[in-house]
């Protein structure tokens, strides 16, 4: 099993964080892991993607053109990620932020309305957490639990209230479906 | 067995610097391997090590020819344009023998180039680099693992044949993330016995002098054929590499750091589909692992040579073959990175159709 993963969304919307907590995720259920960030002359509110691959081999290459698995936070991301998704393969985006509509009839879609659930629990920041619960969900890769420790090893100096909260979006994501 | 860590590529450099028992850093900031300066100045202050951000990488090399003189190790590191300006610096230390520990991330070149990963400094590394007739040692990781691991081994080898060594590394593998690990088996610097060349102080003992020049009549030949009787027994005793499915291969695909990765998950779909492919992934860049080439190019008809550059290991690995095998070549410069499907469509160009 090798599960190459895209998360890709606005610079500030946990894209980064999500990527390292599933990599952590994958560490934690002792599967083989990387994770890849783009990096470059990036600018603020720019778009910001990184690349997971989580497998039981060592995993040859990080680098990730054709996911099995795309998170989707904004618009742009939608545009340029929606076709390089594998055939069968999954389609989670950010409803609240993006108007358009995937176009894909090959691939499992599912809208999010991240956002709004996230101010629901009282953060817009958190819609990232809420994504990662519907994917593990969906996708039965690794577990909550798994999640809700990772989210622990990223987010080292957060707070008590701060984690209990990313375990709400976590949990809610997760029972979305 | 030690816990495994996720770690950044550059974290993981900065602490097998800190296990091999390295206690002086100076260096300059230049993307993609800003993260080592960064966590460097935070972990060499916890230990009590030496942590420098010079005001240029000319001062940072000269710093490092100081303290590895002193017989510390030491070591800097930096991104393609500020090798460049280093090459002065490793020359005088590798005219006065002098080891010491250079991490090269590189980037697109050249000139400033951009900052994604490369493989265009090759020829840089494994020719000297800087004017004279000298080479340095240079391994090429290809995880965060060995870029814990090689700082060990270079200090090690660098020590032992009195020569700088390197870590050619590529932005890549410094912005990857990967469980690592840790070594729980840490080197005391205090434990290290002094060189006996070491500019130690000099009381109560003769004087030593470490210096790249000579200008007596013949004594700097003389210097040079010996270093060359050096550089015939790193070639003869140090040249490492990892072989995988060679034995019944049609083709070997020769790649080294990021492209051997990516050249291993081609590997795979290869066999998938049938094509008898290996991997020759060299670890010592200079020495190249020519024996083990000598040896493939008696039974193995092709390789194709992958890198991130418009092609120079592929000039070794003509030298080690001898022109017996045919040789194939992928580049991907500038900051361009090869996908496997890239290099798979490459097999199947020279092996012909699906099997």
């Amino acid at each position: 099993m090798t599960k190459e993963i895209i998360v890709s969304g606005f610079g500030g919307q946990g894209v980064v964080s999500s990527g390292i907590i599933l990599a952590y995720a994958g560490l934690i259920e002792d599967k083989h892991v990387t994770f890849f960030p783009s990096y470059g002359a990036e600018m603020r509110g720019g778009t910001a993607n990184c690349s997971i691959v989580v497998s039981n081999e060592p995993v040859a290459s990080p680098i990730v053109s054709n996911p099995d698995i795309v998170i989707i936070m904004n618009e742009p991301s939608l545009t340029r990620f929606e076709p390089t998704v594998k055939p069968n393969g999954l389609l989670l985006y950010n409803k609240t932020l993006i108007k358009s509509k995937p176009a894909r009839t090959d691939i499992t879609i599912i809208p999010v309305d991240a956002n709004i659930i996230a101010e629901g629990l009282g953060q817009s920041r958190i819609a990232n957490m809420v994504m990662l619960g519907v994917m593990a969900k969906k996708t039965g890769l690794l577990k909550l639990e798994t999640l809700k420790e990772a989210q622990r090893k990223r987010f080292i100096k957060a707070n008590k209230e701060q984690l209990t909260l990313n375990d709400k979006a976590l949990e809610k994501g997760y029972g979305l479906l | 067995m030690a816990e495994k860590k996720l770690m950044y590529g550059n974290h993981a450099i900065v602490e097998g610097v800190i296990a091999a028992g390295c206690r002086f850093f100076a260096g300059y900031p230049i993307t993609p391997q800003n993260e080592i300066p960064e966590l460097m100045s935070i972990r060499m202050n916890e230990i009590g090590g030496v942590f420098v951000q010079t005001g240029s990488e000319v001062a940072a090399i000269n710093m490092l020819f100081g303290a590895a003189a002193a017989g510390k190790r030491a070591m800097t590191s930096s991104s393609s344009p500020g090798i460049s300006l280093m090459q002065e610096g490793i020359s005088y230390i590798a005219g006065a023998d002098i080891p010491v520990l250079v991490v090269n991330v590189v980037r697109g070149g050249p000139g400033l180039g951009n900052i994604a990963p490369a493989q265009s400094d090759y020829y840089q590394a494994t020719r000297g680099g800087g004017h004279g007739d000298y080479f340095t040692i240079t391994l090429a990781p290809n995880s965060a693992q060995e870029l814990f691991e090689f700082p060990r081994l270079a200090f090690e080898l660098a020590e032992k044949y009195r020569n700088p060594a390197l870590i050619l590394a590529d932005g890549l593998l410094g912005q990857m993330m990967e469980p690592v690990e840790l070594s729980d088996e840490l080197v005391d610097p205090n434990s290290l016995a002094e060189n006996e060349w070491a500019l130690s102080g000099c009381k109560g003992r003769e004087r030593r002098i470490v210096r790249s020049y000579d200008l007596r009549p013949g004594k700097l030949e003389e210097w040079n054929l010996r270093r060359i009787e050096k550089y015939e027994k790193i070639k003869k005793n140090e040249q490492r590499f990892e072989a995988t499915d060679c034995d019944d291969a049609d083709l070997v695909i020769v790649a080294y750091g990021t492209c051997a990765r990516v050249s291993d998950a081609a590997k795979k779909l290869a066999r998938d589909k049938g094509f008898k492919v290996g991997l020759l992934r060299p670890i010592t860049l200079w020495p190249f692992p020519t024996d083990v080439f000598a040896d493939m190019s008696k039974r193995i008809e092709n390789f194709l040579v992958v890198e991130m550059s418009c092609g120079q290991m592929i000039d070794d690995v003509k030298l080690a073959t001898e022109h017996r095998s045919k040789i194939h070549f992928h580049g991907r410069p500038g900051g361009g990175v090869p996908t496997p499907s890239e290099v798979y469509k490459e097999i199947e160009k020279v092996l012909g159709g699906a099997q």
